[in-house]
């Protein structure tokens, strides 16, 4: 079971982790002043939030390990993101629709983990939630708004869901880690999310015409960690070049 | 021994510590501060984020851990709590007030400013839902023109 819980909890540092360092990404080269301060503040919050999970995940596995080991001191098969956020960020648009795609799938995922029944979850998922909440405002206007903008921006915001859409899916397919959780109530199983999430999207696009492909297939393998894309480890290399430098550096 | 200060003291005190990011309202007034406790002559302030990413946040256990040394506290324990979650509503009406005559519109339910904090128009706009920290959003004054902050509600 602690072994389970550690792997779920995994699952939710990671996806904030290398979804806000890949945002993070951004920093000092957006489009517009105000889309930088945006996007790093999204980051922020990202990389908040996976303080609180990779804390509790490295407390429940006991093995003296501090949550910036696991953040920093993991190679890529030990990260249990889904691929949906590993993938580079390509253009402006491309960043958003992927960042609408994770927020509309977080925020009715953490308002089922607010009733989990593990309660230092429950807290996590309440203190996450008010950000996702704002994320999805933001990242939801910007997805219409370019998409419902020029002939040029709608194409470019259809490529972005046609590139992004066979990743989105994979975490709606339970695992045995879901079934467990879900058993002792700790989580919903995340295919019981996706009606909800479905819901977001179709209302969204839209108002954004663009169209939804209805081909359900989805990559997997990131989060049981057993096949991630090849752009994560170049990801980590950025990320964890300091400790992996220079062991155990801080300031 | 009785110690020659009791918890009232210590509110007091804390409500003397600045916001590092906004130095015009105290860490009560942020409403960060959710108990101060005595026990076995152990201080101990707990604690929450605001927002679980923002910077200021180890700044802020700092200056109150600084602040509690000042005053001859020996040992003050600084705890992190995160639930309940920090809400906007916690602000205090003092610091609501300080806010608004710095040139921060303070947070309204309805999602946006009351007004523009320098010359009070309603006629204001939205320019980013994030602003230069973790806590505010940049609008516009339409009939001063002037920019300004407005503390993000939660």
């Amino acid at each position: 079971m602690t072994e389970a819980l550690f792997e779920f909890l995994l699952r939710q540092g990671d996806n904030s982790l290398v979804l806000g360092h890949r945002v993070s990404e951004w920093c000092g080269v957006a489009p517009a002043l105000e889309e930088d301060i945006a996007l790093a503040n999204t980051a922020l919050d990202l990389i908040g939030q996976t303080r609180l999970w990779l804390e509790y995940a490295a407390e429940v596995e006991g093995k003296g390990r501090s949550a910036d080991d696991l953040a920093f001191l993991r190679d890529a098969y030990d990260f249990r993101n889904m691929l949906l956020v590993e993938l580079p960020n390509k253009d402006f648009g491309q960043t958003l629709m992927r960042q609408f795609l994770f927020d509309a799938f977080q925020v009715p995922w953490l308002t089922a983990l607010k009733s989990s029944s593990d309660q230092r979850i429950a807290d996590i998922a309440s203190k996450s939630l008010q950000e996702a909440l704002y994320h999805l405002e933001r990242s939801r206007d910007t997805v219409i708004a370019l998409g419902d903008g020029t002939k040029e921006s709608n194409a470019r915001m259809q490529e972005a869901l046609d590139r992004l859409w066979p990743y989105a899916g994979e975490v709606f397919r339970d695992d045995e880690i879901d079934i467990a959780m879900a058993k002792k109530h700790i989580a919903p199983r995340p295919s019981e999310i996706r009606q909800t999430w479905d819901a977001t999207l179709n209302e969204t696009f839209e108002a954004a015409y663009l169209t939804l492909s209805e081909d359900r297939f989805a990559h997997s393998g990131g989060r049981t960690g057993q096949r991630h894309t090849e752009h994560l480890g170049h990801m980590l290399a950025t990320m964890q070049v300091l400790q992996r430098s220079y062991p155990g550096a801080t300031w | 021994m009785t110690m020659p200060f009791d918890t009232n003291d210590i509110w007091a005190w804390l409500d003397t510590v600045p916001d590092p990011e906004i130095p015009v309202i105290s860490v009560v007034d942020l409403g960060v501060i959710r108990a101060v406790d005595i026990e076995n002559e152990r201080v101990t302030v707990t604690v929450t984020p605001t927002y679980s990413g923002c910077p200021a946040m180890s700044v802020i256990s700092l200056d109150i851990e600084t602040k509690l040394l000042k005053r001859g506290i020996i040992d003050p324990q600084i705890k992190t709590q995160i639930a309940p979650p920090w809400t906007t509503d916690w602000l205090s009406e003092k610091g609501r007030k300080r806010l608004e005559e710095y040139g921060i519109a303070p947070p309204q339910a309805a999602g946006g400013p009351a007004h523009c904090p320098l010359c009070r128009s309603k006629r204001v706009e939205k320019v980013s839902q994030f602003g230069s920290t973790p806590c505010k959003a940049q609008w516009r004054c339409l009939d001063c023109l002037e920019p300004f902050d407005y503390f993000k509600c939660i």
